[in-house]
Order: structure tokens, then C-alpha cells, then sequence
């Protein structure tokens, strides 16, 4: 898999910082294996960002590695191994959780040359297809929840979303495994992006909830409960850093929603 | 039937008469453990269940009800990890071999030296990555010993065999793999000559399996899945389910939507019995996953049920599911005893389940009909076994729902009894049973993420159920259907239980406390305060120096436990899975763990 960046560029960055750094290191958590979100060569979306961030808080960045699964937050974040966790939804709980610096949704995924169209969980044309999901530790993504509402429960398939098996789930719409596809934004535009077979994205849109349960997410960065100053200096350089950031995701092709209407 | 009893058993009774010291009624005398027959008690503890019928019975009588009161520490040892220590100690050849929890040292220490000295230990260098996969603490439920090879399990899924003596280790096979979640914790057994071992982990993205291994390679001889085709589940001309709902081909592919039996989940980590004159197993299946059971429309073969299989072949002979469509997580795993019951004017071969839904179940073990499933805690979500069909019937009401806040769920998830094994003395006829008295709400409105992709999860909350108290150990009597007496105690009951012909129960509590119980009246006889909160299972020995020992290792953890082994935030509801507002002051009450602790009559 080739990167949309050289890693170079990433070198350079971390050179940089290095050469203006003012405080002690700042601990990024990454994963070290799930693009488009991060890998270990730091050619994920979010590996960009953080370093950004790192860089305009004139500290050195240090990636440390770690799979943000079952047991991350208790057996690591909480365990004091990094400061700065990257693609934490809001309002969750159990750590601080810095304004979004990118909003996305959940969107829906069909082969183009099907014309499709599919835009809402009551669409028709669901009937008797085989649905993707993502897998989600112990379940299947949100919008199993709609799609079972609506009858769909028996057509449902599941992909495991570890180790850079994010992709398998958009993959089998290219391939016909699946006739359709419900997949988080980020990986839903990477992945289709990188297929041969022409994809069409339609996000779900943000004022749609189900029963409560949101489909558009502002995400952000988690910080410990403890470091208040940081989590507010990161706000303030998510706000100035707006341009660059918005032109990381758009090389990631990320399906960004805007994060005035960021749904709930 | 006094007159069908078999030469042995009336030898039991004549013991049964000697050594009686009270005129307390004896409920269900005339129960009595099969393998006890062919297995005669030579005083030591080989595998964690003591028999193959899983009673936890030892015959040794030196410690008994008069002179239990002056019970004292003789010696102990620091596995030197503070986690949750659910093993049960093997002793075997006066060595005694006790398992920690992650990083899973095996440590043989010398019964015939004072204290125990080490002999040696073996350590297996488990994967770190194991830890995060792990749901409830890092545990491990102790090893088998067989034909002079001591075998068990590591968190990142290998079975090691190891040369008793040395300490060298013999084989190494891998089975379940911490990249898709799966985990090993279970306490393996040996029947003819193969180690049996079945996978642990998140109920989602993993398959459950029970596999046999070969004792002298460490080759897999068979492996039989919970769920997928019958091929795949070891189904064939062998299998004779009791009950119309568990006939009929690939009901392990038929009763999921596509595809969803591949990460079906139906583990196995509970412990296996074993009926020699049948050759049969017996061992039961996890939940099905997701947790969300509307993703998931049909009966969920083979999940949330039990197995009797042939123990060479692996071949099924039956099945029966206690939740069919599981609702709650509710884990088939817990153990089965094998008792030979009058009932209804006939003997009959049963197993004896005390299963989470909160419900006793007298199963016939050879045909796999339900005799009689007798409520024994506080339930709300169903209202019993329909016999005819042999399925529970489900509360509606009482279902999750999306969006929906349901509240005064009962049992909880973990259910009113969750792995901590039980035990039977013939000379009571009485099942002694550690439990949970347990309530939850459950709500959909947590947020979360996961590999980069956000959701919103559910929020359980777990809290005592009637009478305040979250624990209890329990006599049961299981031809009546009675409870005889029971203990409560402010903190789930999450420690085995071993019952001796001393007419003492053992068990522990998660603030410390080990205790000895009148086997017949439930009276507290002794107790000991122990460094740290009782999660393992007690056992009995007969040292070199001829006096009888027991055993416990202490060490808080395991689900309920991590609040304080994973020094977790308490101010978080649903810390460890739902355990963080009920298990708020545990903290307080104990510290982190890992001792043994051996106690003797000075």
C-alpha cells in the first residue's frame, strides 16, 4: 500500500518539532496497524494531525503504539502511557475530550454501476440484500440498530474492523460480497477511494437519529481527566490550525460533515 | 430402593453411620456421586474438580466439626502477581502446583519439606498483548496433573504440558488466537489420554470450541465448535437431542443470520465432568454474540446450552440450551454434577445445574431430558422451563431495547451464578452452592469507539438484588428443590466451595474472610482473614506426614474483583462491564493479591 504522503514529510515535521521543543514530549497513543487512521509508518490521517498539534504546542511528538481495543482505556490510557489519544467521539466517557477537530458519519455504501441510491434505513431496496457492517467489540456498528428495526436483521453481515482489516467491509461491496454497505465516514471514503470498482458514498445525514442513538460524531482528542491546560491548548490549536487540518482529511478523503450541524 | 444400592455405596452408608455426629436431618441422603464409585480417594487433588463428577468432595474426616475451631495457618506462599486468583491448587505426588494469573508462572512447591519450599517453576512468557483481550482479569483456573505431566492454559491461548518432576516443558500446542479476541482461562482435564480445552473471550468475533489434545504430543485430536455446520460441530449419527428444537441438520448455520455463526461466540471455560461408565462429557457453551441479541434473529445454535459428547470421538449425543436466543450474556459455562438421583421412584443418572438464569437444573444425563429446573434466587426475566418443549419461557417486557431504559432486570448479565464451582457431599446429599443475588439495568446511551470508529454501547448497571446482600453460599437440597440453609454476605459469593466427610463446607469471601461451614446447618465454625479478597477454589490433601491440609489461593479480581486488581474508576457506573456502582466500596474493604495460604490443625 502506497501513502497519499511521502514519509518524509512526516520525518521533517518530527525534525522540526524536535528543534523547537519547549516542554517535555508530548505521549501520542496510535494505533500501530488501522489506516486510514494510523499505522506504525505514521502515514495515518490522524498521525498527521497529532503531529501538527504537537508541533504548534512546540512539543517533541512520540508516538506511542497500542490498539485502541477492549481493555485500551483501562490497561493503558488509564495507566498513564500517553497524554494524547487521537479520534475519541464526544461526550465519552472517562477521560477529557478536547473539541472535534473532524466530523463524520456514518455513510452508506453501493457499487455505482447498481444505481442504488440507497439514503435512508427505510429505503426498499434493502429488502433481501446482504447488508456490511463494521464490527465493533462486542456488537455490530450503530446502524444495525435502524436496519434491524426495519426487518433487515437476517440480512446483516459482519467484518472485523482490527488490523488493518478496516477495509474488508467497503471491499465487499466492490467485490459483490455484500449488495450494500453501512461504514464509518473516515474509512468508508479511504477505502473507496483506493477500490477499482467505482463506489457510491451517501452519508447518513446528521439529523438523523435512531431512538437516541446518533450517526454523525464529533471526534476529538482525549486528554486524562488531570491535564486541564492541555486540553485547552489543544482546543485553541484545532481552532487556529482549522485550514490544515480540513486539508489533511480532504487528502484522506475523509466524508467530513460540518461541525456546526455535528448532529447531536 | 434401598435394596438396588450397589455393594460400595452400602460400604459408604456403614462409614456414613460411624462417623456421624448429629441427628440433624439429612435431606437427601440417598444421593450419592457416580464417579466416587470408580474413583477412590487416594487424598490427593489432581485436577481442579477433585472427581471427574465434579462433587469438590474429599472423604478426609481429620478435620471435621469438633476441632475445625482451632484450624491454623501452617504455611504459605506469594505467587508474587496481584490479580484475580481463581486457580484451584493440584496437588499430586506430594508436590502441590499452583498457576498465577498472567504472566502465568507455574510454580511446584514441595509438600514434603516445612513451608512448601519451591521445587522449581515453569514460565511460560505469555503474550502482553493477552492482557487487553482478557474481559475479566488476567486469571486462569488452574491446571491438571496426568501420568506425570502437569497441564494448563496461558491467557494468549497455548496448552502447555510439563514434565511434573523437572519442570521442563514437554509440548506447546497454540489454539486460540488474541488477534480475533479469543483467550484461555479455563482449568483443562485429562480423560483417556487426551487434555481437554476450550477457548475463553469477547463474545463477538470469536467461536467457541471444545478441543481434545493428545497427552504425550500435544496434537489436536479433535475439535468440536459451537456453532457452523455439523461437520464443523462434530454432529453426527451419534447425536439424539432430547428436545424437537435441537434436531435437524447445520442448525448451528440455520439458526443465525448469514454468516453471523462465524463470530457467533459460544466459548467454553468452564470445567468438563466426565461419566466413565457412559464415556460421555459434559461441559457447557457461552453466550452468543453481539450483545445486541435483534442482530441476531433464531435460537443461536450451539450457545448459551450444554454437551454431552463422547469423550474419544468427540462426537455430539445431545444438547440442551438453557437461553435459547440468549438475552442477558448469560454464559452456559457453569459446572455440571454427576449424581445418581431417586426420583419419582426410580434412580436416576443426572447432572446437577446450578445455571445463571437463576434456575436448578436436574437434567437426566443420558438422554438429555430436563427432570425439573427449580427457581433458587429472585427472578424477573423468565417464568420457567416449559418441560414438554424443554424451553424457557422469556418475560417480554423484560427484553433490551434500543432506546429503551429496562429496568430491574434479575438475574443480571453475569446471572445469579457465574463460574465459582459448587460441591456435593453424599453424606448431606446436598449441593453447595456459591452465588450471586443480582439485579441490573441496562441502557443504550453509552458513548464509545473502537478501532478508530465510534458507537454508542450499552450501559449496564448492576446492584444487590432482594435482601440487600450481593452474595450467598447456599445448601441446596436437589431432590426437594430447596434451599436447607443459606449464608449472605454484602459481596457477590465469587469463590469456590469444597465440602469434606468432615461435614465442613470451605469457601471465601471477596473482603478475605475463608471460612468452614457446618455442612448441615450452615453454621460458621471458623474463619480466617486472608491479605486480600477470596476468588479461587478451595481444596483438600492428605500431606506426606499423614494430616490433612487445606488449601486457597487469596487474591481479589476476576469481573467483579477488577474494580480493585485493575485498580478501575469506581466513579464510573459501568466500570468492568457494569460492576463499578455496586462494587464501590471494595476497595476500601481489600487490597490486591496473591498468596496461598495452607491451613492444618496444629
Amino acid at each position: 500500500m502506497s501513502s497519499p504522503f511521502p514519509n518524509l514529510l512526516a520525518l521533517w515535521l518530527f525534525l522540526l518539532c524536535g528543534a523547537t521543543v519547549s516542554a517535555a514530549p508530548l505521549r501520542i497513543c496510535a494505533d500501530p496497524n488501522n489506516l486510514p487512521f494510523s499505522n506504525r509508518s505514521g502515514s495515518g490521517f490522524d498521525n498527521r494531525i497529532a503531529l501538527l498539534i504537537a508541533h504548534d504546542l512546540h512539543r517533541q511528538p512520540l508516538f506511542v503504539w497500542t490498539r485502541p481495543r477492549r481493555g485500551f482505556l483501562r490497561e493503558q490510557f488509564n495507566r498513564d502511557v500517553c497524554d494524547l489519544l487521537p479520534g475519541v467521539p464526544e461526550r465519552m466517557h472517562g477521560l477529557g475530550v478536547s473539541a472535534p477537530y473532524y466530523a463524520s458519519s456514518y455513510v452508506f455504501v453501493t457499487p455505482s454501476s447498481d444505481h442504488l441510491k440507497i439514503a435512508s434505513f427505510s429505503d426498499p431496496q434493502l429488502n433481501g440484500r446482504r447488508i456490511g457492517l463494521q464490527v465493533l467489540d462486542e456488537d455490530l456498528s450503530p446502524p444495525s440498530l435502524p436496519l434491524i428495526r426495519a426487518g433487515h436483521a437476517s440480512q446483516l453481515v459482519g467484518f472485523q474492523s482490527f488490523n488493518s482489516q478496516e477495509g474488508k467491509v467497503v471491499d465487499a461491496v466492490a467485490n459483490g460480497t455484500v449488495s450494500v454497505a453501512v461504514v464509518w465516514g473516515p474509512a468508508a471514503g479511504y477505502y473507496a477511494n483506493r477500490s477499482t470498482t467505482a463506489l457510491t458514498l451517501t452519508p447518513i445525514p446528521p439529523s438523523y437519529t435512531f431512538s437516541g442513538i446518533p450517526f454523525t460524531y464529533g471526534i476529538g482528542f482525549g486528554v486524562h481527566h488531570r491535564d486541564t491546560s492541555l486540553l485547552e491548548e489543544v482546543n485553541r490549536s484545532i481552532a487556529h490550525l482549522r485550514p490544515e487540518i480540513d486539508q489533511i482529511l480532504m487528502n484522506y478523503h475523509v466524508r467530513i460533515v460540518s461541525t456546526n450541524a455535528e448532529g447531536r | 430402593m434401598r435394596w438396588a444400592y450397589t455393594p460400595w455405596l452400602i460400604a459408604y452408608q456403614l462409614q456414613e453411620t460411624h462417623t456421624d455426629r448429629t441427628d440433624a436431618r439429612r435431606p437427601g441422603r440417598t444421593a450419592r456421586p457416580y464417579a466416587a464409585a470408580l474413583e477412590p480417594d487416594d487424598g490427593q487433588w489432581v485436577r481442579a474438580t477433585k472427581d471427574y463428577a465434579n462433587t469438590r468432595y474429599s472423604s478426609l474426616d481429620q478435620i471435621n466439626t469438633s476441632n475445625v475451631a482451632s484450624l491454623k495457618v501452617a504455611w504459605t506462599f506469594d505467587t508474587g502477581t496481584a490479580r484475580g486468583q481463581e486457580a484451584a491448587p493440584i496437588v499430586a505426588n506430594n508436590t502441590m502446583y499452583v498457576v498465577a494469573p498472567w504472566p502465568n508462572t507455574l510454580f511446584a512447591l514441595d509438600l514434603t519439606k516445612p513451608g512448601g519450599p519451591l521445587k522449581w517453576k515453569y514460565e511460560p512468557n505469555p503474550s502482553r498483548a493477552a492482557k487487553g483481550e482478557a474481559c475479566c482479569d488476567w486469571v486462569n483456573r488452574g491446571a491438571v496433573f496426568d501420568g506425570g505431566k502437569i497441564f494448563y492454559n496461558t491467557l494468549d491461548g497455548y496448552t502447555v504440558a510439563v514434565d511434573a518432576n523437572t519442570g521442563k516443558l514437554a509440548w506447546r500446542t497454540h489454539l486460540a488466537d488474541i488477534s480475533k479476541g479469543e483467550t484461555i482461562t479455563m482449568a483443562p482435564t485429562v480423560v483417556h489420554g487426551k487434555v481437554l480445552v476450550g477457548n475463553s473471550g469477547g463474545e463477538f468475533g470469536v467461536r467457541g470450541w471444545l478441543a481434545a489434545l493428545d497427552t504425550g504430543t500435544g496434537k489436536v485430536v479433535w475439535q468440536a465448535y459451537n456453532t457452523g455446520p455439523d461437520k464443523d460441530v462434530l454432529i453426527g449419527d451419534k447425536f439424539k437431542p432430547f428436545y424437537a428444537s435441537d434436531k435437524g441438520t447445520d442448525l448451528g448455520v440455520k439458526t443465525w443470520p448469514p454468516d453471523a455463526w462465524r463470530v457467533g461466540g459460544g466459548s467454553v471455560w468452564g470445567f468438563v465432568a466426565y461419566d466413565p461408565s457412559s464415556n460421555l462429557i459434559y461441559y457447557g457453551t457461552a453466550n452468543p454474540g453481539p450483545w445486541n441479541a435483534d442482530a441476531r434473529p433464531g435460537d443461536n445454535k450451539w450457545t448459551a446450552g450444554m454437551w454431552a459428547r463422547d469423550a474419544d470421538s468427540g462426537q455430539a449425543v445431545w444438547f440442551y440450551q438453557m437461553s435459547p436466543h440468549d438475552l442477558f450474556d448469560w454464559d452456559g459455562i457453569n459446572e455440571n454434577i454427576l449424581l445418581d438421583l431417586p426420583w419419582h421412584g426410580q434412580t436416576r443418572k443426572v447432572l446437577v445445574r446450578p445455571d445463571r438464569d437463576g434456575y436448578i437444573y436436574l437434567i437426566d444425563r443420558g438422554t438429555g431430558e430436563v427432570l425439573s429446573a427449580t427457581p433458587y434466587v429472585y427472578t424477573t426475566t423468565t417464568k420457567g422451563v416449559d418441560l414438554k418443549s424443554g424451553r424457557m419461557i422469556d418475560v417480554e417486557e423484560k427484553k433490551p431495547e434500543v432506546g429503551k431504559e429496562t429496568v430491574n432486570i434479575c438475574p443480571m448479565a453475569p446471572g445469579s451464578k457465574d463460574w465459582q464451582p459448587s460441591s456435593f457431599s453424599p453424606r448431606t446429599g446436598l449441593v453447595y452452592v456459591p452465588h450471586e443475588n443480582m439485579c441490573m439495568d441496562e441502557q443504550y446511551n453509552q458513548a464509545n469507539y473502537i478501532a478508530g470508529t465510534p458507537y454508542i454501547g450499552a450501559t449496564v448497571r448492576y446492584y444487590p438484588g432482594p435482601g440487600g446482600n450481593m452474595g450467598e453460599l447456599m445448601a441446596w437440597d436437589p431432590i426437594a428443590g430447596k434451599k436447607v440453609w443459606t449464608i449472605p454476605d454484602k459481596y457477590p459469593t465469587w469463590s469456590g466451595t469444597v465440602a469434606t466427610a468432615g461435614d465442613l463446607v470451605f469457601y471465601g469471601t471477596m473482603d478475605g474472610w475463608f471460612k468452614a461451614v457446618d455442612a448441615r446447618t450452615g453454621k460458621v465454625l471458623w474463619q480466617f482473614k486472608t491479605g486480600s479478597g477470596i476468588i479461587g477454589q478451595p481444596i483438600t490433601y492428605k500431606g506426606p506426614d499423614g494430616k490433612q491440609y487445606i488449601a486457597i489461593l487469596s487474591g481479589i479480581g476476576g469481573w467483579p474483583g477488577a474494580i480493585v486488581s485493575g485498580d478501575l474508576d469506581t466513579r464510573d457506573d459501568s466500570a468492568a462491564n457494569g460492576w463499578g456502582s455496586a462494587m464501590r466500596d471494595l476497595k476500601n474493604a481489600t487490597q490486591p493479591g496473591g498468596t496461598l495460604y495452607v491451613f492444618a490443625l496444629p
